[in-house]
């Protein structure tokens, strides 16, 4: 896991749902120091917002997850930022990463089945002014998602008691 | 048919099982068990060592070393024991690398108790001070510490137990299960109090890197002192490497030559994989340790606050990774209320005074648990002593 500066800011992205109460007690400062860097890092944008880590496979198990090599020509003007605004303005796409190296956008959608995907790609992403080409692959499994195993909980193999 | 009972070692059956072994054992049948009980780190060797590991075994590294241990690892802990507690040991005669702590405090034991001698053990402590002197047939007198000295060895209490058959003091700070520490102020007094007297220190300080108030002091720095020290460390704790067995004893040259007689007879040498291990964990972990113990610093932040919120008070400890909560409130023993906690909530933490008598009316609750896995096992706390209340 990447260490922030901030203990504050590495333990929200561990646990989102602490209380401002728990991670003063953690940081050894104080409850409203605790509510006034949190509001700070909200205001001026550090902290963008809080989300759920989900297990797909449980909490909606058709649901299908790609990740799209997208190549485009970027504009003499504004460079590859009016493509992307383009394509993260479709609520299907979740992320959405101007690249190095052999291709230029990541593209993370999910959808409800592959269709969904295949279509999204075909009728959306393809006819954009300025698109190339697109390689698409499908998520099989996930095994860790923001530091959080997914797929099965760590096992703790020590002892119930030891001295 | 043989009648074992007449041909044990009457010293052997004297000695009590472990009072942790039972607790063990009980949760050990349960399902859905959150253990709160270890004495071991949740974090996995550093790779750094595991590979160094790997790589003796590749290079076929694989036979004895020398009886104190390779003379690299010994001058790489005198090393270690310069940069963190400026100490001086000669890695030839005065450091003998053990197989974890616990054989260091035997050998210490060993070298130096006579029958009939009295050794002063501070409790609560660790499990395995007294059966060794009781083995040797010395004579274990208690030094109880008390929350209201933050559980640390006062110059008075010491003063108080000694008398002309006392030998040796056993110094086990950071405290396995308060977390108390001693500062250099106390280990100044209780130093007053041993200097010019022969009686010899053993000074546990394997928890020494997990301390969150200024850095570990150790009583071999103290003016006078180092000559009447053994000082026992290693690596399980630090550089989370409890399998791996890996400690040393440190101290005076004719003193660490006895022990070097017993060791060699007794294990020959320690686990040489575990050796090479050890070098790369000092050589290349400070990283490492810094990282482990502010996670832990984290933690007993949280449940120090949490247990003060439930109602046990809960004295803040300042080393290792325990936290010793008074359960008196409940006006149950520790025992009763260890057992019920975990029939009836299925949460397993060790009663107080399997740490000696005088932890009686406290739980060790270890927090070498992820911050999700104490959050859990702190809310079943919760319901318990609702109900109970």
């Amino acid at each position: 896991m990447v260490i922030y500066m901030d203990t504050i800011i590495n333990l929200l992205k561990q646990n989102a749902r602490l209380s401002c109460k728990e991670l003063a007690a953690m940081t050894g400062t104080s409850e409203a120091e605790v509510e006034k860097k949190i509001r700070e890092y909200e205001q001026t944008g550090v902290i963008k917002g809080y989300s759920a880590i989900l297990n797909d496979d449980l909490a909606d198990k058709d649901r299908v997850t790609a990740f799209i090599e997208v190549k485009v020509t970027p504009k003499a003007d504004c460079g590859f930022d009016d493509i992307a605004k383009t394509i993260m303005m479709y609520d299907e796409v979740e992320s959405l990463t101007l690249m190095s190296g052999a291709f230029d956008l990541a593209v993370t959608i999910s959808g409800t089945n592959y269709k969904e995907i295949a279509l999204f790609v075909a009728q959306r992403l393809s006819t954009i002014d300025g698109v190339i080409s697109t390689s698409t692959h499908f998520f099989l499994k996930r095994y860790k998602e923001k530091g959080i195993f997914i797929d099965d909980e760590e096992t703790d193999e020590r002892s119930f008691v030891s001295p | 048919m043989i009648d074992y009972e007449k041909i044990l070692s009457d010293k052997c059956k004297e000695i009590k099982p472990s009072g942790i072994r039972k607790f063990f054992d009980i949760a050990s049948t349960m399902d859905g068990v959150i253990s709160l009980g270890v004495g071991e780190p949740d974090f996995p060797t550093p790779w750094a060592i595991r590979k160094a590991a790997i790589t003796t075994l590749e290079k076929g590294k694989t036979i004895y070393t020398a009886n104190s241990g390779l003379l690299q690892l010994r001058k790489s802990i005198s090393k270690y024991l310069k940069s963190r507690i400026n100490t001086e040991y000669c890695p030839e005669n005065e450091i003998v690398v053990t197989v974890g702590g616990s054989e260091a405090i035997d050998l210490g034991i060993r070298a130096l108790v006579n029958p009939g001698d009295e050794v002063l053990v501070v409790e609560p402590s660790f499990v395995c001070y007294k059966p060794i002197i009781e083995l040797m047939h010395g004579i274990p007198v208690i030094i109880e510490t008390k929350i209201e000295d933050q559980f640390r060895l006062t110059a008075d209490a010491l003063k108080s137990k000694i008398t002309d058959k006392t030998k040796l003091l056993i110094l086990p700070f950071p405290n396995n299960p308060t977390g108390a520490v001693m500062k250099k102020a106390d280990l100044e007094a209780v130093a007053e109090v041993l200097r010019g007297t022969d009686i010899m220190v053993l000074s546990d300080e394997i928890y020494s890197e997990l301390t969150y108030d200024g850095r570990h002091v150790s009583i071999a720095q103290i003016d006078g002192m180092k000559e009447r020290t053994l000082l026992v460390n290693g690596f399980s704790k630090a550089y989370a490497m409890t399998g791996w067995r890996m400690g040393y004893i440190a101290g005076p040259a004719p003193v660490i030559s006895q022990i070097l007689k017993i060791h060699q007879f007794a294990i020959m040498c320690s686990p040489t994989i575990s050796q090479y291990a050890a070098i790369e964990a000092i050589e290349s972990c400070d990283g490492e340790i810094v990282k482990m113990t502010n996670e832990y610093n984290i933690r007993r932040r949280w449940i120090v606050n949490a247990f003060n919120e439930l109602g046990l008070e809960c004295f803040e400890p300042m080393g290792a990774f325990y936290v010793f909560p008074s359960i008196k409130s409940t006006g149950m023993t520790s025992k009763q209320f260890c057992e019920d906690l975990l029939y009836k909530h299925k949460v397993a933490v060790v009663p107080g005074d399997a740490f000696g008598e005088c932890g009686e009316g406290h739980i060790r609750v270890s927090y070498a648990y992820s911050l999700k896995h104490l959050m859990d096992a702190v809310e079943r706390i919760r319901e318990y002593l609702e109900e109970i209340r």
